[in-house]
């Protein structure tokens, strides 16, 4: 199918993108890597009155180590962080997630920011983010303001972003010696929307694991933390942290949730494997 | 610049193009409709079968993924540019050779990302990088493995040459 009709126009500055969207409102969208967008327009699932292009805004998809922090601008393209040396030496739990975010031609389009904003439950990237405990950077019509992952992924394709605002950056702890970081996913075909998914990192002490944080996609309306798992896995004890896990995941298209509570047990046996350094 | 029609100027496989288009053109339509360039295939229209996919500048994209106004100033290369250009002609002889096509409507969209991974490697790619690159593109007839042999096949003769 073709989009209905739609006037577009481009923002040269995150001020400016914000006050079209403050006088624009529901109307508007931005447009940044438009991977799932357009997608979204072409099937008249969406039909907005004004695309706001923010692809020209300069200086918004840096990737640079600040601190002890790895700060990703909202426009960086997949690609750009596949590729980074940055995130392969800082963020090793996003460079291997970004080899299954869609394919080449998608990752060099699709921005870091707009699969945040987009928050499909079923996108690696939002759950990295809940893994990692990283931050949000948000710019809007009163400022700016910085939302932790644990409290932006609030439903559905729902996040804790207001009409008006827009990401600019996120932020991640900077990985260390004693960081631990596994990811697997299960999909149909290499690159598309996972079954099930499992992000996750911890810290090494000795043998043992502390600060395990598990983020599964593709089992509920966001991306979910498996807390008790995370608690077992720390004892060490794989076969429990299975037994713990208590997803609700719902029957979709792509599998039943028997299936998906199975595998996301398979995926927790894997990525536990990768967190304690043993291969599977 | 905004509005519902809008002024864009880009190149197409070399050549200066003007154009007055609708906001909501996407790129392999206007390719296709505006220019008569109908190599770029629509199949799926939301990025999950790769028929579209071309060239700008110099990386390769869906072209039902990005809107023609996006084009303006940007540098656009199709299916048409690289065979006239002879830049896959090899790749082309050994799809026919091999019988990596049979109806024929993924193959300019398999070319093309297949060129871009031949482009990017350094080495000879492994059948596994074959497979994962060109994952983004559906084949309906050949089952894959002709299409990853003509490529592997390229690939050595290219490194060979060199």
């Amino acid at each position: 199918m073709k989009p209905s009709p739609f006037a577009y126009t481009r923002a040269k500055t995150v001020k400016e993108a914000v006050a079209l969207l403050a006088r624009h409102k529901d109307d508007a969208r931005l447009l940044a890597g438009g991977q799932s967008l357009i997608a979204t327009l072409n099937m008249r699932l969406s039909a907005p009155e004004l695309l706001i292009d923010i692809n020209g805004i300069r200086n918004l998809d840096g990737i640079a180590r600040k601190g002890k922090y790895v700060e990703i601008g909202a426009l960086a393209r997949h690609a750009q962080v596949e590729n980074s040396d940055v995130i392969a030496k800082h963020a090793p739990l996003l460079a291997l997630a970004m080899p299954h975010i869609g394919h080449p031609a998608i990752r060099n389009r699709g921005t870091f920011g707009g699969s945040i904003a987009f928050a499909d439950p079923a996108a690696e990237l939002p759950a990295c983010l809940l893994a990692l405990g990283g931050e949000i950077d948000i710019a809007g019509p009163r400022g700016k303001r910085k939302v932790k992952a644990d409290a932006f992924f609030k439903g559905l394709f729902e996040t804790a972003l207001r009409p008006q605002e827009m990401i600019t950056a996120v932020r991640i702890p900077a990985a260390d010696k004693s960081a631990r970081v596994g990811f697997a996913e299960l999909a149909r075909r290499h690159g598309d929307y996972a079954i099930v998914g499992l992000a996750a990192c911890a810290r090494a002490e000795g043998k043992r694991l502390t600060d395990v944080r598990l983020a599964y996609f593709g089992v509920g309306n966001t991306p979910v933390r498996a807390r008790k798992a995370e608690t077992a896995l720390a004892g060490g004890d794989i076969e429990a942290a299975v037994k713990t896990l208590e997803l609700e995941p719902n029957d979709d298209v792509q599998a039943t949730a028997e299936v998906k509570k199975h595998l996301a047990g398979v995926l927790l046996r894997r990525v536990a494997a990768q967190l304690m350094g043993t291969r599977t | 610049m905004s509005g519902r029609t809008l002024d864009i100027s880009l190149t197409v496989n070399g050549e200066r193009v003007r154009g007055h288009v609708e906001a909501r053109r996407t790129l392999v339509d206007f390719l296709r409709e505006d220019l008569a360039l109908t190599g770029s295939h629509v199949g799926c229209e939301h990025g999950v079968c790769g028929a579209c996919t071309v060239r700008v500048n110099g990386e390769i994209v869906r072209g039902c993924l990005m809107l023609a106004v996006q084009c303006d100033g940007a540098t656009v290369e199709t299916i048409e540019g690289l065979s006239d250009s002879g830049e896959v002609a090899d790749l082309q002889a050994a799809f026919e050779q091999r019988n990596a096509l049979q109806c024929g409507f993924c193959t300019p969209g398999m070319l093309t990302a297949a060129q871009d991974l031949l482009k990017r490697s350094k080495k000879v790619p492994s059948r596994d990088q074959i497979r994962e690159h060109l994952s983004g593109n559906y084949c309906r007839c050949t089952g894959y493995h002709a299409i990853v042999d003509a490529v592997e096949a390229v690939a050595q003769a290219r490194a060979k040459g060199k």
